[in-house]
């Protein structure tokens, strides 16, 4: 029996407004070479300033990830040549992370451990074009954390839990927002095999997968690679491989990554970092709810299934307005509903989840809500004024005229589905018969004869006692 | 030694003297003397248009004790549109878009800047001699070295090329310099001074400092370059008040370190003990003390200097400023070709070591122990200064070398750094000034250290020996611009 034994290394860009030793942009996107000043392209003389709002937001990191923060920790100078590095050293940290231990929680109950996660800068970007190289230093000095797990994981799937886990964190926390894409979430991935109760065999590690679906494909391609290597009698040897997101295969790379002595030693230009206990006490006291924790509380105290609590509380945004709808009396499910349904097929894409940019507050949604709960409009009139309200920013009364919410009340509701089966007897005769298609029909006469305002469900459970189907 | 800058000021004020004229005279002296080779680029156009804008302030009453005095800057220190090269080829043509803290100081006090001194190549020296254009001369004696690694900044006051200089001192480079040159040089407590833009050689012990004719010269230049800097964290502001350079003595306890005197020479420490009496007999006292760890001092700062000398120096690649290598196949070679090109025998060879000391499997051994070593040295020095309140000690075994001395004699050179790196690796502050000459005539100068951050007290005791003329270089010399 071989068993997948792997580790992540995460590299996670902090949305800080300003690099980590100097006060240039951190935004993605800009002209080459144009958020740059001595300090991050390495001009002699230069020396760090460093963020402390990087400091502080690696420390909510930690914090969020139930890591030990030490609150006297420093940094080092990791150094090697390479023309996107413009100091020839990586300002990183060594032996004294600023955050140790730690774990991220899986759905199964499994705790993915954390050796440690530090604070350090990016590096700059080659563009290969025309046969030249060009550098853009626009990325070097944007602040990193680097997240490391240990061997916890065995298989792909838990991997992808295991980062989704982490990105959703990070967004909640309000540190990165995790764009894969962008670059802002890059990891790397140590992976072993171990068969039964047998010794560890040698590890691979596959460097800079910028996908979930890259990564997972790339662990189970080297998972099965090592499984056939180790099958034909042969030895893993260790290597440091990239993954073609083309063949789907792995490869060693081409740089002797392995063979480098970074040489760290500890960086003279930053002196000391020393967290004040107020201050870690500040951030303590300032981090939201955890998405596992929000998750929960909508099951046992909303009453809302899991899948949809995870659904909204995916989006942190989404939460918060949710819960805003809550705290002004829209009833939990109700919230829920109209929020995954009509809310969302207007966003579309995960981008306008995540943005959750709408005209409608909180406040004007729970009021649509409250007419719904208390049975003064039914769930098709909710949705069509929801529309028109997330396109105006209106509030319903623009929608909903008065006369529109009275709804129809249990006892008059039951009058008339009497008098609809009565009316319909044959249309009965043919449900008990088995057609049951036929329901449209009688809830169809239902419909027109409360010229729309009654609750449909309600009616569909009031018709079939009648008729005792 | 005389109060030079206070006298140009004074003259600039009473209208006796315009600062175009007093520039003018300057870089006449600058070109009579360019055979001491203590220039490497000149900013005479721009020096003359800041006279001019100097000469403005002055009439119009917003001019400070510098505004309009000409001075020479250390190759190392970055000045905004102006060669700033180390003296090493890998950055020739190298002109910074921005300027150290100190340049920017001494602009906006309204002084002249002549133009840059010549140094050894990255301050890797001890004479000057590893300058990609050459050894600047001695003053005093055109067949010696300068000392370094602030030899051209020594060679300019020295020879009154610049009313004042400012260099770098990582392991005694503006002290022993002002030393063999026969000038006032002073090193700061680390931290007093910033050091953003200046080019770094070793990080945790470099310091910018003033070369004068006078401490109290010295005294003016530091009170202006001083100062915590938000673009250096290593900087501070610390306590001092120049005015209170009085000179006063009385109940002074000045410590003698025998390991400093252990073996020297005795016209060296001849000198210094006629000093030591002069102060006895205006009321200090003497207390005897042992720095046992003295000796290992050398082996610290080199492994240390080397260590971070072989990180800060990574950045000289070619790729984006100074100088690239011609040909090259891809970009490692490159990178190899540049470094080996651009950088001379000496810095070569600090980097080797630093790379090496810092390698895994040599790191414990190497630059960990010198660290455990350095705070062990600096609690030896806290315990000294309970006792003490200033240190008499020498800058240097000898006189100024003769030129070529030191390629012949390399570990000779090396050690003659013990009497200096001391301070560097405690971070105190120490003045270095003419206290004798030889029997050649050739100055001798002595150190004045004190605690960290002691830096009034270290000028105000040194300031002594001027007032009361204790020696007087210019006695045995003479000459100079004013």
């Amino acid at each position: 029996m071989k068993e997948m034994v792997a580790g992540l290394e995460i590299h996670v860009e902090l949305s800080t407004k300003s690099k980590i030793f100097c006060a240039c942009s951190t935004a993605f996107g800009a002209k080459p070479n144009t958020h740059c000043c001595p300090v991050c392209t390495g001009q002699p003389g230069a020396l760090p300033v460093l963020n402390k709002a990087v400091v502080e937001y690696a420390v909510r990191a930690g914090l969020a990830l139930n890591s030990r923060i030490n609150t006297r920790t420093h940094l080092d100078r990791k150094n090697y040549f390479y023309p996107d590095l413009p100091k020839a050293y990586q300002i990183s940290q060594y032996d004294e992370p600023l955050c140790e231990g730690g774990y991220i929680e899986l759905d199964s109950g499994k705790k993915i451990r954390l050796k440690r996660i530090h604070i350090e800068e990016d590096a700059g970007k080659l563009v290969h074009e025309k046969g030249f190289t060009y550098i853009d230093y626009n990325r070097g000095g944007v602040p990193l954390i680097e997240i490391v797990s240990l061997p916890d994981i065995s298989s792909s799937a838990e991997a992808r839990e295991f980062v989704e886990k982490m990105q959703l964190i990070m967004r909640y926390i309000g540190v990165s927002d995790c764009k894969m894409q962008e670059g802002s979430l890059r990891c790397d991935v140590n992976i072993s095999v171990k068969e039964g109760d047998g010794p560890l065999n040698i590890h691979t590690e596959i460097k800079n997968l910028n996908s979930v679906s890259f990564m997972c494909e790339a662990m189970d391609f080297e998972f099965s690679r090592q499984c056939d290597v180790l099958a034909a009698g042969g030895k893993v040897e260790k290597a440091t491989l990239r993954f073609d997101t083309s063949t789907g295969e792995t490869y060693p790379m081409r740089t002797k990554e392995d063979e480098n002595d970074y040489r760290y030693f500890p960086e003279p230009d930053v002196p000391v970092i020393e967290i004040e206990p107020s201050l870690l006490e500040g951030i303590k006291d300032s981090l939201p709810e955890l998405p596992s924790i929000k998750i929960n509380r909508y099951i046992n105290d909303f009453g809302i299934k899991a899948q949809n609590a995870e659904l909204v509380c995916r989006y942190h945004k989404v939460a918060a307005f949710v819960e805003g709808a809550i705290a002004e009396g829209a009833s939990p499910k109700n919230a829920v509903n109209f929020t995954l349904g009509t809310i969302f097929s207007t966003l579309g894409t995960e981008e306008g989840k995540e943005l959750f940019e709408i005209k409608t507050t909180a406040s004007q949604f729970a009021a649509l809500i409250k007419l719904l709960d208390t049975g003064k409009i039914n769930s098709s009139m909710a949705s069509s004024a929801l529309v028109k309200m997330l396109d105006t920013g209106k509030d319903f009364t623009e929608f909903i005229k008065a006369d529109d919410m009275h709804g129809i009340s249990e006892g008059d509701l039951i009058d008339i589905c009497r008098k609809v089966v009565e009316e319909n007897a044959g249309t009965v005769g043919e449900i008990k018969g088995g057609k049951t298609k036929a329901m449209g029909a009688l809830l169809g006469a239902v419909a027109r004869a409360t010229k729309g305002k009654a609750d449909m469900k309600k009616a569909e459970e009031i018709v079939k006692e009648l008729i005792s189907v | 030694m005389r109060a030079l800058i206070e006298k140009a000021a004074g003259m600039l004020r009473r209208g006796e003297i315009s600062s175009v004229e007093l520039t003018k005279a300057y870089i006449e002296e600058i070109k009579k003397g360019r055979a001491y080779n203590a220039y490497v680029f000149e900013t005479f156009d721009t020096a003359l248009e800041a006279a001019r804008e100097a000469d403005r302030r002055i009439a119009a009453g917003d001019a400070g004790i510098l505004c309009g005095i000409p001075f020479a800057l250390k190759d190392n220190i970055c000045t905004d549109g102006v060669e700033t090269t180390c003296c090493s080829k890998i950055l020739s043509g190298f002109r910074p878009y921005y300027s150290a803290t100190v340049y920017e100081k001494l602009l906006s006090c309204g002084a002249v800047l002549l133009g840059k001194t010549n140094m050894d190549e990255f301050a890797m020296g001890s004479t000057s001699e590893t300058s990609c254009h050459g050894a600047p001369l001695n003053p005093r004696d055109t067949g010696r070295v300068t000392g370094g690694s602030s030899g051209g900044s020594a060679a300019a006051v020295a020879a009154h090329l610049a009313a004042f200089a400012l260099g770098s001192d990582t392991g005694g480079s503006v002290r022993q310099p002002a030393a063999f040159c026969g000038t006032v040089g002073f090193k700061p407590s680390y931290g007093a001074v910033s050091r953003y833009g200046l080019i770094a050689y070793a990080s945790s012990l470099d310091q910018i400092g003033p070369l004068t004719s006078s401490v109290s010269d010295a005294a003016i230049v530091f009170d202006a370059i001083r100062g915590k800097d938000s673009r250096d964290l290593t900087s501070k502001d610390i306590f001092f008040g120049k005015t209170n350079l009085t000179g006063d003595v009385r109940g002074l306890r000045i410590g003698y370190v025998k390991e400093y005197f252990d073996g020297l020479d005795p016209e060296i420490s001849g000198a210094i003990d006629t000093a030591i009496k002069a102060y006895v007999k205006a009321g200090a006292e003497v207390v005897k003390l042992s720095v046992p760890e003295l000796p290992a001092t050398l082996p610290v700062y080199y492994i240390i200097a080397c260590a971070e000398a072989s990180s800060n120096l990574g950045r000289y690649d070619g790729i984006r400023y100074g100088a690239r290598c011609k040909n090259y196949t891809d970009v490692d070679d490159l990178i190899t070709r540049t470094r080996s090109e651009g950088f001379g025998k000496e810095v070569q060879k600090r980097i080797m070591l630093g790379t090496y000391v810092l390698s895994s499997g040599y790191y414990d051994a190497y630059y960990k122990k010198a660290c455990e070593m350095r705070s062990r040295i600096r609690t030896r020095f806290d315990s000294v200064f309970s006792s003490c309140d200033v240190l008499f000690a020498p800058v240097a075994p000898s006189c100024a070398f003769p030129l070529g001395y030191a390629a012949k004699n390399a570990m000779d050179t090396y050690k003659s750094d013990l009497y200096t790196v001391p301070v560097n690796i405690a971070g105190l502050p120490s003045v270095s000034l003419p206290c004798g000459a030889t029997k050649d005539g050739l100055p001798i100068g002595m150190q004045i250290i004190g605690n960290r951050f002691d830096d009034e007290r270290v000028l105000s005791v040194a300031y002594y020996m001027e007032r009361e003329h204790v020696f007087d270089l210019e006695e045995v010399e003479g000459g100079g611009a004013l």
